[in-house]
């Protein structure tokens, strides 16, 4: 193979003024540099496997050009050909090789209770070999760790009230920064988007809970499809209305991700409030715990974001009543004046709903946190 | 007699153990053990009733509809409500999707690595190397169909999601029906999907899978048990759900019966588990509850150092013997399939079930009506018991929901690996798994793959498996009802 400092000489030579941008581009394409090409180990601890399933779902790349092009994939349970001593020896094998350089991603809640023999991975000298000693052990060696899914990042529905397993959010019980990229699944393009930004540039821009802003830097609410219905107060009143969800439960005002943009699924397929239901916060640290009931609305708020004024007023509520919804509950919204019917969740209150943006909606933002906050 | 463990057995949707003891090349004993455990009953627990069906979805990555199915079905039958017809029919098409994902991915991703040599990459190496009978032709065919069939499972969610929102874990499943209009322009769209993914199963996936029945015909002979199956039915006809496409039935030596409550128990001699019975609490008792839906009061709890034990998964039996589900059961109970029970019989009967239901699909589409609601409303009741019964892709699943004060009071999941793979009982009766491990010829024990043939024949998915659960406190076990 040609080097690459011949290379670029021989372009500079040939009068193409080659930038430093140009040279870079060629200096990666030639490389063969196993950077390019980083091992990469998926540990499934205490998790359904549905992240594992929905980076399958991936469609460009899809699968077979992800682990032909982009990655070096090593280890994941749910599609790696060995199995027993083979398999966990993959993970020494990489431990002894490649520390430093191989990504190391997890998914699922690390269990705790029992010395961590709630999820036990495989056997090492006949002994059970826990996520929570591999996670640790891994972890510490690894160039990056990657916490794929609402449960590695922070806990998720495992590691809920009661926690009967005692499960924890990787970064829990890895004392290294962990990037995180939540979301119960995962949206393929979040953890595709990922790895493909460590392995080409390096580590992306995180926000304060560790999550690529690229991905988690908007509110669902703010990009919306339907958030011109909530600035009207025109609002579903049961599952399966096109309009704002807001009152069946959307959580999409203090959610952050790209959903409304991206979809699901192939391209653009469907998301969950385009299917006519509420967003329920799964990529949040409060999910499940702080967006549950999934079907009850925000607690009491003042709506600066509504649009309409006084002189509109009539207008509107006769919108809302010729699409059959009572005018009662138009009135009171327009009057932010919204039942406090909210059950937030059972635990303990955790550091949550904090506000990341700067948009018009953070009046919003911030009632809603102050008010959770106050039920605790 | 040596003893063989293979721990983790990887391509199942959660790893778990296998334990065998060979002599004179043969399995003589095995164990199946799941070294996992999260609790989903307990954290179920003081819940509003209607978000189980979103958070019973988080049971499992790949059946996911399947759980979300049981949740609506048992708080529909709690609040005494009945979708609409197009509720009905657009929830048969999310799951049906979701079948057909999961049994595509499990017959080519997850099974066919232990009969097609893949590439000479990770992830495919390193693995076994011995035992690898296809021609050469015939090898790559099949390694071309299984990147193509991801591409077909990605479908299959896409059309999961078109109806559901999104997959894993579908929005559109909900008591009182689902949410999705069915408009021309989405209908079209996911008959166009499933066209595709049907042209696939007829053309490819039937014509691989009689190629490795041919090639692999010994696997009619390993993995055997007696025909002991159970189902409990999947795809209700109409809304009111007098009867299903897949019915249920219990088999019991190859003859089939209909399903008695009273038949099903749980043991936990083998399993991480205290169990105690205890005098009923003060709850409703199974006279007072309608339809008799039965139960049994007890106490459960967590014991990772019980003497004895060796898995989280407990082990439920109809009459006293362990029962396997799955396409197979399903299949024979309908008598679309009755060649025998094996391996290969495990398989053939997923790729058929993944044709029939592909073709029942195409059906359901034109049951839709336009314009008609897809959602009814309800009030969740202040107090009710409720009972979700589906298949879910490996077997039958039930979910038991008990309403106090408007509120989860007790959930229950019995899934479909519990029967599977469940591990001894008192009498030491080994689980439909373990039994079928028996005899199963190892030419090297260093390479067992036909222990991991047997088991991934079941599409074993710890993950649903071990969560049946409530520390400390008083539970009462459900029995089942139909
Ligand atoms: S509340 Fe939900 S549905 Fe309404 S505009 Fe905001 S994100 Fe969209």
């Amino acid at each position: 193979m040609i080097e690459i400092n011949k290379f670029k000489s021989i372009i500079n030579k040939g009068g193409l003024a080659a930038s430093e941008a140009t040279n870079q581009l060629v200096g990666s394409l030639l490389a063969g540099d196993k950077k390019k090409h980083p091992p990469v180990l998926w540990l499934g601890t205490n998790t359904c496997a549905g992240d594992s399933i929905s980076f399958l779902n991936s469609l460009d790349p899809g699968y077979r050009a992800i682990i032909t092009d982009l990655i070096d994939f090593r280890y994941n349970h749910f599609v790696m050909s060995a199995e027993g001593d083979m398999a966990t020896g993959v993970l020494q094998d990489i431990l002894a090789k490649f520390a430093g350089e191989y990504i190391l991603i997890v998914e699922g809640t690390v269990p705790t209770r029992s010395n961590g023999l709630y999820c036990v991975l495989g056997q090492r000298s006949g002994e059970p070999y826990t996520a929570l000693a591999a996670v640790r052990e891994l972890g510490m060696a690894a160039g990056h760790v990657v916490a794929v899914g609402t449960c590695a990042a922070f806990g998720g529905p495992y590691a809920a009230q009661p926690n009967p397993s005692g499960g924890k959010s990787v970064q829990e019980v890895l004392n290294r920064k962990v990037i995180n990229v939540p979301g119960c699944p995962v949206n393929p393009g979040w953890i595709v988007g990922t790895l493909a930004h460590l392995v080409w540039y390096g580590e992306p821009e995180l926000d304060k809970y560790n999550r690529p802003t690229l991905f988690y830097g908007e509110t669902i609410h703010n990009l919306c499809q339907r958030r011109h219905y909530f600035d009207s107060g025109i609002f579903a009143s049961q599952p399966g209305e096109p309009w704002c969800m807001y009152k069946v439960g959307c959580k999409g005002p203090v959610t952050f991700a790209d959903c409304p943009y991206r979809q699901w699924n192939g391209e653009h397929i469907n998301w969950p409030v385009k299917a006519n239901t509420p967003c329920i916060g799964c990529v949040s640290p409060e999910f499940p715990e702080h967006t549950m009931p999934f079907f009850e609305h925000l607690p009491d708020i003042h709506l600066p974001g509504i649009t309409v004024n006084a002189n509109r007023i009539g207008a509107v509520t006769g919108t809302l009543t010729a699409l059959g919804i009572g005018s009662h509950l138009a009135v009171s919204i327009i009057k932010g004046r919204l039942p406090k019917t909210v059950k937030i969740g059972l635990a303990p209150s955790k550091p949550g709903l904090e506000v990341l943006q700067t948009t018009p909606v953070q009046v919003l933002v911030d009632s809603i946190k102050k008010k959770l906050k106050k039920k605790h | 007699m040596k003893k063989i463990t293979i721990n983790p057995v990887t391509r199942a949707n959660s790893p778990f153990m296998v334990e065998a003891v060979i002599s004179q090349g043969k399995v003589v004993e095995a164990r199946c053990s799941v070294q996992f455990f999260r609790g989903f009953e307990l954290i179920l627990r003081d819940r509003d009733p209607r978000d189980a069906s979103y958070l019973t979805e988080r049971v499992c990555g790949i059946c996911s509809s399947a759980h979300g199915t049981a949740a609506a079905y048992a708080l529909e039958d709690a609040a005494g409500v009945r979708p609409p017809h197009n509720g009905n029919v657009l929830r048969n098409l999310i799951l049906g999707a979701d079948l057909l994902q999961n049994h595509i991915r499990h017959f080519y991703l997850l099974s066919l690595p232990d009969y097609v040599r893949g590439p000479d990459m990770h992830p495919f190496v390193p693995g076994y190397s011995k035992d690898f009978r296809l021609a050469g032709r015939d090898n790559e065919a099949m390694l071309q169909n299984y990147y193509e069939a991801l591409e077909m499972a990605r479908l299959a969610h896409e059309m999961v999601a078109l109806f559901g929102a999104k997959a894993p874990f579908p929005h559109s499943i909900l008591a009182g029906g689902s949410t999705v209009a069915p408009t021309a322009d989405v209908v079209l769209n996911f008959r166009s999907k499933l066209k595709k993914i049907n042209d696939f199963i007829a053309n490819r996936m039937i014509v691989d899978v009689h190629t490795l029945a041919e090639v692999y015909a010994d696997y009619y002979t390993i993995g055997g048990r007696t025909a002991d199956m159970l189902v409990f039915g999947i795809f209700p006809r109409d809304q009111d759900d007098r009867a299903r496409y897949f019915s249920c039935g219990a088999l019991l030596e190859g003859q089939v019966h209909q399903v008695n409550a009273q038949a099903i128990n749980e043991d936990l001699s083998h399993a991480w588990y205290e169990h105690s019975t205890a005098a009923n609490d003060g709850g409703i008792g199974a006279e007072k509850i309608p339809n008799n839906k039965g139960m049994l009061n007890e106490q459960t709890a967590p014991n990772r150092e019980k003497k004895g034990a060796y898995s989280w998964v407990k082990a439920p039996r109809y009459n006293g013997r362990a029962v396997e589900g799955g396409p197979l059961a399903r299949l024979w109970i309908s008598g679309d399939y009755r060649h025998g029970v094996s391996t290969m019989d495990r398989i053939m009967a997923r790729v058929l079930e993944t044709q029939k239901v592909g073709q029942l699909m195409a059906g359901w589409l034109e049951e839709l009506r336009p314009g008609e609601p897809v959602y009814k409303p309800f009030k969740v009741p202040h107090e009710a018991i409720g009972v979700g019964l589906t298949g879910a892709m490996r077997g039958p699943l039930g979910h038991w929901l008990r309403i106090e004060k408007g509120r989860i009071a007790d959930y229950r999941i019995i899934t479909p690996t519990a029967w599977n793979m469940s591990p001894r009982d008192a009498e030491g009766q080994p689980g439909p798994m373990e039994q079928s491990l028996l005899n199963t010829p190892v030419a090297d024990e260093n390479e067992p793959i036909e222990i991991s043939r047997v088991v991934r024949s079941f599409d074993p998915c710890s993950a649903c498996a071990t969560h049946v659960i409530a520390p400390g406190k008083s539970l009462r076990e459900f029995i089942i009802s139909v």
